[in-house]
């Protein structure tokens, strides 16, 4: 789950081009969107994109992704619950 | 009464180099545009974490407002913005198209395809700037000094603005160029067809 967790959090860093942000900046618990690392819509639809291409996990409602994406640690439990790949 | 109208500023970036108001204030040998505009930014240093997820032409538009904005309080102005290029967002088109070329692995990129319009530079600027105002993105051969002066002219003359960014914002893989002015009724630059044509062609 770890290895997991960080590789999340390194392929958002480089998806979402977030340059000013290291990998030890992002805690498991941080809020993805709003007050936390501050993503937006467009930013949603990238990870529901990465979801679908790295894990085999196809979200029938694009509004699961808010709860999948409040976090670091919720992304990956839900991620390795589910992935197909 | 007709105004008296200026060009307040104006910028260019080609080659590798930024000028403001014909004086060089940037330089860098970049091996690529993606490298060279970073450098830019780092070197205006707007603190605007979401110029990292604009396309190219973006950026550029982006970084030649900086430029000719940055001292002007943008606040509750009714700046205007008419750009052009040759190329369109054909740079960004290409990217997009690569990324749905496979049917087997068909992934388009939220994020590479809300730009695939020139016209969203314009939006960057006026998020950043907070403009609500009149604007338009036109797609010419070349810079047509003729058509910026007429339309730029026309919209403060009617008070559909007080000011205008004007210009050329052009990327196509590697080659880009942008050519920013600032009309208003400050300055000493007369807003003339010709003193256009000779500011982009210097």
């Amino acid at each position: 789950m770890e290895d997991l967790k960080l590789e999340l959090k390194n392929n958002i860093i480089e998806l979402l081009n977030l340059e000013d942000v290291n990998v030890d900046e992002i805690k498991d618990d941080d809020s993805l969107f709003g007050d936390g690392l501050g993503l937006d819509s467009i930013d949603a639809l990238e990870l529901i994109v990465m979801l679908d291409k790295d894990y085999g996990i196809r979200l029938s409602d694009p509004k699961e992704g808010k709860k999948i994406f409040e976090s670091i640690e919720v992304m990956a439990a839900y991620i390795s619950e589910h992935r197909t790949k | 009464m007709a105004k008296n109208l200026y060009i307040q500023h104006y910028c260019r970036i080609k080659n590798n180099k930024v000028y403001l108001n014909g004086d060089l204030i940037f330089e860098e040998n970049s091996e690529d545009i993606k490298s060279f505009l970073k450098s830019v930014y780092q070197f205006l240093d707007p603190k605007y974490s979401k110029f990292f997820k604009m396309d190219a032409l973006s950026k550029l538009a982006f970084l030649s407002a900086e430029i000719i904005l940055k001292d002007i309080n943008t606040e509750n102005k009714n700046i205007g913005i008419i750009l052009s290029n040759n190329a369109s967002s054909l740079d960004t088109d290409r990217k997009h198209q690569d990324s749905i070329n496979d049917k087997e692995n068909y992934y388009p990129s939220p994020a590479v395809f809300v730009y695939t319009l020139p016209n969203i530079g314009i939006g960057e600027i006026s998020i950043r700037h907070q403009l609500k105002s009149e604007n338009g993105f036109f797609v010419f051969e070349k810079y047509n000094a003729n058509f910026h002066h007429n339309y730029e002219n026309i919209l403060i003359q009617n008070n559909k603005s007080e000011a205008v960014l004007g210009g050329w914002v052009n990327i196509d893989e590697d080659s880009y160029e942008a050519f920013l002015y600032l009309i208003s009724e400050n300055g000493t630059i007369e807003h003339t067809e010709q003193n256009l044509k000779q500011l982009y062609t210097n």
